[in-house]
């Protein structure tokens, strides 16, 4: 008898593992073999035909001493400290004034969702067209309210820099914020993300039971204390998960890089070298792959300390209802 | 009625006017495609060509092979999308409905796999393919993708919420394990199909730092690297880039068109935690 059950349970076990065995091949191959591999490879010399000597930890201290990579990391800070918080207000904003049943919603949706299935190499192409410095549409709107057009995505100067004036030209690299040309980026970014997060949003207006809203009208509520003390709390799930993938997403920005900036990409002044394109860089145009898996790895930190800190830090504010 | 239709006058106002940023480079990048190069250089520029050339579309395919890359990049979405399909209703059927020891285990391994980023795993990965002899192969751009993690989650929690009753009907009547997932559990999957479907297709069809890696050779690049290399070579060649760019985009909007609801559904639905 207990052969029996044993049987049976090495049967189950067995066929568990044949089921998830094609999914497991591939992981193993291309995912958890590699993750292993590339500690390997960031401890050697490794150039495009294979490793030239055993380096130890010096690339892992290249890479804290060189001033680009530094840079870099500055230029994917200022793109997500400018995109993601845009990105929920402004889709929030939106998703609220689609929520106060508007005819049309259906239309305006599909409209604010098209950047989101358009391919970023095509919307790349695209805004690199309109942010053209001589010829490109967005200069000549502005030129409509007398505004001086910018050279956008050839511009290095910082946006604070530029405000600031002559002020503004004192102060350190660290503080003269995004680059006229990161700018563009920025503003691209949260053109293509709005449609997404709407949607998002949308979603979780829709499960705020209408009973609150109209407790707080008896209650004599304006438009403001509504929000802040109904909508605001009860979106807040929906929101720390739009924080979560729009970092994310703004961590991996790299074919806007590609295709938009330079050339050199990555310029002017690199001022538009994130992270992504800093390591794209070094392993796969200058095959430095040893030196490459060491930026890896601190990507990797740094998008675990992303996480751990929404996760411990955000996440208790969120209110669950 | 009228009064709620005065109160939301500005709100339509708004949100006309934010429609109108979004749709506005849609419309200047088919503009731009069918002016001459001259004109499109006109500044101030003409919001409407004044002769429609659309010559500028049969330019772009003596150019460039985009037929070729977009049959590309079908292949590899379709080949993709076969592969998570089948990878991923297989391993959600075992976490969800079988019980052995090292499942909780190894599917916990598989959702943590989900938090590493791109770059740690992509050179290791790039040597892999190397050593296989698959660099500039369309292999090396499908069968690292064929497992959809997120697939797997979204299948496991609906094999999971499926009545047990279903199950042992199946058993009494004699159906295999295999038997009972094609015949019984699959029909009734259709919504976590679909949705995986949806991201897979958006995912593949718009790839780019994947195959701009594993690719060389300009017969095997998928559209959107074909299309980003078109844009380095032609920097300024305005017109042509946004014909080809119009051309691009033409066949996820269509089918954007036509298959809305499903798409803005799935999606809304990855976002509900629970």
């Amino acid at each position: 008898m207990f052969s029996r059950t044993f049987k049976k349970r090495l049967r189950e076990t067995l066929a568990g593992y044949a089921y998830l065995l094609p999914a497991l091949a591939v992981l193993a191959s291309f995912r958890i073999i590699p993750i292993i591999l590339s500690v390997r490879v960031s401890l050697y010399d490794w150039g495009m035909a294979g490793p030239r000597g055993f380096v130890g930890f010096a690339n892992y201290l290249a890479v804290l001493t060189d001033a680009v990579f530094w840079r870099s990391l500055l230029n994917t800070g200022w793109y997500m400290v400018f995109t993601v918080p845009a990105l929920v207000a402004f889709s929030l904003g939106i998703a609220i004034l689609l929520n106060q049943r508007v005819r049309g919603l259906g239309a305006y949706r599909t409209i604010y969702y098209l950047p989101v299935v358009t391919s970023i190499v095509a919307v790349s192409i695209v805004w690199r067209w309109i942010l053209h410095p001589d010829r490109g549409l967005l200069n000549y709107i502005l030129s409509w309210v007398g505004a001086d057009g910018l050279r956008w995505l050839q511009d290095p100067r910082g946006l604070f820099q530029l405000i600031l004036g002559d002020t503004g030209n004192r102060l350190p690299e660290l503080l003269r914020g995004p680059s006229i040309a990161m700018c563009s980026l920025i503003l691209m970014g949260i053109w293509k993300g709005l449609g997404y997060n709407i949607v998002i949003f949308l979603a979780g207006l829709q499960n705020i039971p209408k009973t609150y809203y109209e407790a707080a009208r008896i209650d004599g509520a304006g438009r403001w204390r509504t929000f802040r003390s109904i909508t605001w709390p009860l979106i807040s799930p929906t929101t720390y998960y739009i924080l979560i993938m729009s970092s994310i997403v703004a961590f991996e920005t790299f074919a806007q890089v590609w295709i938009m900036t330079g050339p050199p990409a990555g310029g002017p002044l690199s001022t538009t070298k994130v992270v992504m394109y800093y390591f794209y860089e070094q392993s796969f145009e200058l095959w430095r792959l040893g030196y490459g898996a060491s930026i890896a790895f601190f990507a990797f930190l740094i998008i675990l300390a992303l996480t751990l800190f929404q996760r411990f830090v955000l996440e208790r504010r969120v209110h669950y209802g | 009625m009228a009064r709620l239709r005065a109160r939301n006058l500005p709100v339509h106002f708004l949100l006309i006017l934010g429609g109108v940023g979004m749709v506005l480079p849609f419309f200047w990048m088919v503009s731009t495609s069918l002016k001459t190069p001259l004109e499109a250089l006109r500044f101030p520029p003409t919001w409407v060509p004044t002769v429609f050339q659309w010559a500028n579309y049969a330019e772009v395919f003596r150019q460039i092979p985009l037929l070729r890359y977009m049959g590309n990049t079908l292949f590899i979405t379709f080949a993709s999308l076969m592969g998570v399909l089948l990878t991923g209703i297989l391993a959600a059927y075992a976490f969800a409905r079988f019980r052995f020891p090292g499942r909780e285990a190894t599917f916990m391994l598989f959702l943590a796999l989900m938090m590493i980023p791109l770059p740690v795993y992509l050179v290791p990965s790039y040597m892999i393919l190397f050593q296989l002899g698959w660099i500039d192969t369309y292999a090396a751009m499908i069968v690292p993708w064929t497992v959809n993690i997120f697939g797997i989650f979204l299948l496991r929690q609906h094999f999971k919420q499926l009545p047990e009753d279903l199950f042992d009907a199946a058993r009494m009547d004699g159906c295999s394990r295999l038997g009972t997932l094609f015949r019984i559990v699959l029909p009734l999957s259709k919504p976590p199909i679909v949705t995986i479907t949806v991201f897979n297709v958006i995912g593949s069809w718009n790839s780019f730092f994947w195959p701009l890696i594993v690719t060389n050779s300009d017969s095997i690049r998928p559209l959107q690297v074909g299309l980003a290399y078109f844009s380095r070579e032609q920097s300024t060649n305005y017109t042509l880039l946004m014909a080809a760019t119009t051309m691009a985009i033409i066949p996820l909007i269509v089918l954007f068109f036509f298959a809305q609801r499903q798409i803005i559904q799935s999606q809304a639905r990855s976002g509900l935690k629970e």
